[in-house]
């Protein structure tokens, strides 16, 4: 997994409410045995006609969009599935930060196994923020972890909260696995206790 | 004396690890739950870091997603992708020992009604499943939730699972369902009435009278749809309805170990004085037969409502509610009951098990399905099909005229070729009527499965009270 310390990037803004993980990747293409290549069908039935053409006004096809690498989200980004294919297709595409209100708890988690910073700001943040990306390219918003801040483009900053392990992990790029097999001992442990007081188990 | 602790506490404090000063907690995961589709690249990862399946025989597989639904299924998947993801499920089962339910075997059918059918989902356990319908198995009083497919490689590898705790929700229904009110109605009123994020962050308990009046299917329906409001888990304390359920169960504890599994399970309960973050009470009297309108699972209205208008909303609502209105293409202020259907979809996670089946059949029992509509009946496992059969329910089903399908998700989400065409209206009792999620610009109004069976006969959205039923 890759770190991530800070990143000053093009946001693009979905002010839409309640974006589910069926629309950032419809279930077409959770056929897949692998983790790559889902980039091109990010948002695909809202991104492409029928006969796969892109629509013009989608936000991630216009111009000054298609290189963001900040997504600034409606409420509740995320619901639904625990499609583990949304935050890979995010990835795969550039996005390494979506700013939202809230988020749905399991895509949350998921962002952070993928080296992906979900951030929670209060709503005139994110407000805020909508109106910068609006601006495009030219509106460079910036996300210090480290620092626990986002910056819009004309220096206002916003501090934010998260989970010191969660930051630890992303900072540090860590594997999760890794870690918990650290502390196989106590899950030895673990086991043995359970088979005296879950005997049925 | 110790302070007084909720069930979700209960059980949170029985499966800890290992706890870090900042409050993080490794858990352990009594069962875990696998499909084909969020699994192919955890299983990959293992391989990758030479790692084995730390507790085989705590993990059960079975393909559901992807597999079609029709007899000749037997003879292998058509559609290439979906062959290869379930050739892979086979091979990952076989690979790493795990227990297994293949597509031919008549114990295969949806991951959350396999589970609790074989007795593999027990009171009190941790249960997880790279789905987020996983929530289901909370009617056992069981923690159970969806992860995503890293998570299914940490738990596949170290069997348990890096978590900070939730808080807690209560969601009380007081007093008595209404006749023609069942768990579906409880579970879509709750959403309407909370949000799709108003669970964000929480473990419900669902509580009151109304709740304990229900079987094990309603309370599966119940917690299935925990998470469309948001919420981790959704949880209800085991008690007699319980534990008659899993008695017997081919993987439920028996004799001694019966006696000393009921010793604990008799104590999860909340006990008296415990701490809620945030309480929810509905009257049972007031719920009605409810069906969704809109592109969320909290667009719940009762049937005899009508399509509101965009501007009956606040804030990021409004935007999002004319989306659902185009995409559904509904006018404000015509009565639900006036919505024509082209499909009607039985089945799913929410509402495959046999007493949904019965509540349909009740419905079609002597009718027609209406000229023109399309009504596909799909039992949750092929136990449940079985026994459908046995009951005359499936013959039931074949004499309206629907179709009575083999065992999976299909048109749930619609990944097999179970799917809806373009602009197709369909009255549903799965859990997502999300753009898309039954077929590319389908159409879903999510519902009990008497009100789908009775929008089946009329053709189009029903208070299922008008028309008579018997039971069957």
């Amino acid at each position: 997994m890759d770190k991530f310390n800070t990143l000053t990037g093009i946001a693009a803004p979905m002010p839409l409410v309640n974006i589910d993980t069926d629309m950032i990747i419809p279930k077409l293409f959770l056929k897949t045995i692998q983790r790559s290549g889902l980039g091109k069908n990010l948002f695909d039935e809202m991104r492409y006609d029928r006969q796969g053409n892109e629509i013009a006004d989608f936000v991630l096809n216009k111009p000054q969009y298609r290189q963001a690498e900040i997504i600034i989200a409606g409420d509740n980004f995320g619901c639904g599935s625990s499609r583990e294919h949304a935050p890979w297709a995010l990835l795969d595409f550039g996005i390494r930060c979506v700013i939202s209100t809230s988020f749905a708890d399991i895509f949350y988690n998921n962002c952070f196994k993928n080296g992906i910073l979900p951030v929670v700001l209060p709503p005139e943040a994110v407000n805020y923020l909508m109106d910068d990306a609006a601006n495009g390219a030219n509106a460079r918003i910036t996300v210090d972890l480290e620092n626990q801040s986002v910056t819009a483009s004309d220096g206002k900053s916003f501090a934010f909260d998260i989970d010191p392990f969660k930051k630890h992990c992303l900072l540090n790029g860590l594997d999760d696995i890794g870690l918990s097999l650290e502390k196989v001992s106590s899950i030895d442990a673990y086991e043995d206790r359970q088979k005296t007081q879950f005997p049925w188990l | 004396m110790t302070a007084p602790k909720t069930l979700y506490d209960k059980i949170w404090d029985a499966h800890v690890v290992d706890r870090s000063d900042d409050g993080t907690c490794l858990l352990y995961i009594d069962r875990h739950l696998v499909h084909e589709v969020t699994s192919p690249q955890a299983f990959e990862g293992l391989r990758m870091a030479n790692r084995p399946v730390r507790a085989p025989g705590r993990t059960i597989a079975v393909p559901d997603h992807n597999v079609p639904t029709t007899a000749d299924r037997v003879n292998g998947i058509e559609n290439e992708e979906s062959r290869i993801q379930v050739d892979a499920l086979d091979k990952n089962a076989k690979d790493f020992g795990i227990v297994y339910y293949p597509v031919s075997d008549i114990r295969q059918g949806i991951v959350h009604i396999v589970g609790p059918e074989q007795g593999w989902t027990l009171p009190g356990m941790t249960v997880v499943c790279g789905d987020s319908h996983t929530a289901t198995h909370g009617a056992f009083g069981a923690l159970a939730h969806g992860i995503g497919t890293s998570e299914v490689e940490h738990v596949l590898a170290t069997q348990t699972l890096i978590q900070t705790k939730s808080k807690n929700m209560k969601v009380e229904i007081t007093g008595r369902l209404k006749p023609g009110v069942t768990a579906k109605d409880i579970t879509l009123a709750v959403i309407g009435k909370t949000g799709t994020a108003g669970g964000t962050g929480h473990v419900i308990e669902y509580c009151g009278e109304a709740i304990r009046a229900l079987s094990m299917e309603g309370r599966m329906t119940v917690c299935n749809m925990a998470i469309e409001g948001g919420a981790r888990a959704g949880l209800i304390a085991p008690d007699e309805t319980t534990f008659a359920y899993v008695k017997g169960r081919p993987h439920a504890p028996k004799g001694a170990a019966w006696e000393a599994a009921m010793a604990w399970w008799k104590t999860l309960y909340t006990d008296e004085g415990a701490h809620f973050d945030k309480v929810v009470t509905i009257r049972g009297e007031d719920i009605e037969p409810v069906v969704t309108w809109g592109t969320s699972p909290e667009d719940v209205l009762p049937i005899s409502a009508t399509v509101p208008a965009a501007g009956d909303f606040t804030g990021g609502k409004v935007g999002a509610a004319q989306r659902s209105l185009d995409y559904m293409g509904l006018t404000p202020g015509m009565k639900l009951t006036d919505i024509k259907i082209d499909a009607v979809f039985i089945g799913s996670c929410t509402n495959g098990r046999i007493e949904d089946l019965r509540a349909a059949a009740a419905v079609l029992k002597g009718r027609k399905i209406a000229d023109g509509v399309r009504c596909m009946v799909v039992p949750g496992s092929g136990l449940v099909r079985a026994q459908a059969e046995e009951e005359g329910l499936a013959q039931i089903f074949l004499d309206a005229g629907a179709e009575w399908r083999m065992a999976g998700c299909s048109m749930c989400l619609a990944m097999n070729p179970d799917q809806l065409a373009p602009e197709e209206r369909c009255a549903s009792t799965s859990n997502r009527n999300f753009e898309g999620r039954q077929g590319y610009k389908g159409r879903t109004h999510l519902m009990s499965p008497a009100m789908a069976a009775a929008a089946a006969v009329t053709g189009h959205l029903t208070d299922v009270r008008e028309l008579t039923t018997e039971t069957v």
